[in-house]
């Protein structure tokens, strides 16, 4: 079970994986498209990529509300309780 | 007259080199670029043939990771050979309404198609990348140079197997003749280098066997030619509206003088063993051009180094010149560079605009016995081409029986 901090770190590395976005630019706060410039190609790309590093399903249903970085979090870490 | 259109940039990444200069270096030296394929599928899947012609440098040296990540290997490489064209091309501003692609490939995004099949059958369908689909695409390689260029006036991708990188430069000069754009950025990329691909031509007996001396492999007209070398890559050439180049005080290579494309409609994948096709290909190119046979100084000919496709061609090159054939210098560069399949048509008229401006033909290597059913004046030493003014011509051939020749003159 990560903690929000360590889901927050495991999602940078992935955006940054994805994107080549600095890790340290993925903050709570920051919108996934607005502020981080995510197509949604790349989005489902890094849902995948966290469903399977933090052993979740994220529904496809509700990748659409997902539109901070912090939304994804507090989701990955209710999914994980 | 129609309008004239000229090339004004060229970009190549290919087995004997990752940039122009190199290539063209090597091609005027005369290495060969087949090696045994390192990779561990070969083994694991005991595949007939085990090596190939890959590209010399990888595309990470240009493309930066994410880029990458997001362009199968094919689009990697057109992306590499016209990022060269372009910077070479020295054009700085240019309406993007009149700016198209033409970008041909054979095969498409074999690899990112095969990858995901696997992907999809091992780990299910949720695992299969949201790329996948435009990284597979065939007119994926057009539409990353489009994007990357920011090309508005079309992104064309012509298939028709191995003639398709000379498609591409027919497709290109229509497009400025006709009036619909002033820049082209025409060229083909393949990376079939792959173990389905592989196999597949294997089967058909397409590759040639010399697993134990791949250098030696690739031998166009040689009477112990076995088939051909698969080769990967991507050839790029910038074309122009003359004016438009004339009017930028741009570096000027040759003249795109003329093109032209035939089918033979005689087997799927037999040439016709009289040349038909090709021989109005020919005929037709130079008319198009405005030449005559007695113009041609060199043919870069298609020449792939199958025991059957290598004749039909000098069947068809001396019925369209007559006994002007003895005259030209016939260089097979598919003994260096492997075959590329739908990129060999670029990769060969970057080849054939550089033999003309620098006036050197390039090399054929691995020629020991001639066949004596096709006496070509091959180039096996250093050539000079001489004359005034001279023409060159580039030929491609593809399963289907497409025919394609594009002419070369100099300015």
């Amino acid at each position: 079970m990560a903690n929000n901090e360590e889901i927050l770190a495991g999602l940078a590395e992935i955006v940054n994986e994805e994107t080549g976005l600095a890790p340290e630019s993925v903050q709570m706060d920051k919108s996934f498209t607005d502020d981080l410039d995510i197509d949604s190609i790349s989005m489902m790309t890094i849902v995948v990529n966290a469903e399977e590093k933090f052993g979740v399903r994220i529904p496809d249903e509700e990748v659409k509300n997902l539109k901070t970085v912090g939304d994804a979090v507090t989701f990955i870490a209710g999914a994980q309780a | 007259m129609p309008r004239k259109v000229v090339i004004t940039g060229l970009g190549a990444t290919t087995p004997i080199g990752g940039d122009v200069p190199t290539m063209w270096a090597n091609a005027l030296k005369g290495v060969s670029g087949a090696h045994t394929i390192e990779a561990d599928w070969v083994q694991k899947y005991e595949l007939p043939v085990t090596f190939a012609a890959q590209v010399s440098t990888p595309s990470s040296d240009v493309l930066s990771r994410v880029e990458a990540k997001r362009m199968d290997p094919s689009t990697q490489f057109a992306v590499v050979a016209s990022r060269e064209a372009w910077r070479d091309s020295g054009i700085e501003e240019v309406d993007p309404d009149r700016l198209a692609v033409a970008f041909a490939t054979g095969i498409g995004g074999v690899w990112t198609l095969l990858d995901a099949w696997d992907t999809l059958r091992d780990k299910g369908p949720r695992r299969v990348l949201p790329m996948t689909v435009p990284m597979l695409m065939p007119n994926g390689p057009a539409a990353a140079v489009s994007l990357d260029i920011g090309a508005r006036a079309g992104a064309h991708t012509p298939v028709s197997a191995c003639a398709s990188g000379t498609e591409a430069l027919h497709q290109g000069l229509e497009l400025i003749r006709s009036g619909k754009a002033d820049v082209v950025m025409c060229g083909g990329a393949e990376a079939a280098i792959h173990p389905m691909p592989m196999a597949a031509f294997a089967s058909m007996q397409a590759l040639s066997r010399r697993n134990d001396d791949p250098e030696h492999a690739s031998r166009p007209y040689d009477l112990n030619r076995d088939g051909f070398v698969m080769g990967e890559g991507a050839g790029a050439l910038v074309l122009e509206a003359e004016e438009h180049a004339l009017a930028r005080g741009a570096r000027i290579y040759g003249e795109l003088a003329g093109t032209s494309v035939t089918a033979d409609a005689y087997h799927i994948t037999a040439p016709d063993p009289g040349g038909l096709g090709a021989t109005r290909a020919l005929k037709a190119a130079l008319f198009d051009a405005r030449a005559l046979p007695s113009d041609v100084v060199h043919v870069n000919a298609h020449a792939t180094s199958t025991p059957v496709g290598d004749k039909p061609e000098y069947i068809a090159l001396k019925e369209a010149f007559g006994s002007h054939v003895d005259n030209v210098a016939v260089s097979a560069t598919k003994s260096q560079t492997g075959h590329l399949l739908g990129a060999s048509g670029a990769v060969e008229a970057v080849m054939t605009v550089l033999a003309v401006y620098d006036r050197s033909a390039p090399m054929t290597i691995n020629l020991e016995n001639q066949d004596p059913e096709i006496p070509l004046d091959v180039v096996t030493s250093e050539r000079k081409l001489h004359g005034g003014d001279i023409v060159a011509l580039s030929n491609s051939f593809g399963f289907g029986g497409h025919n394609a020749v594009v002419v070369i003159r100099n300015v």
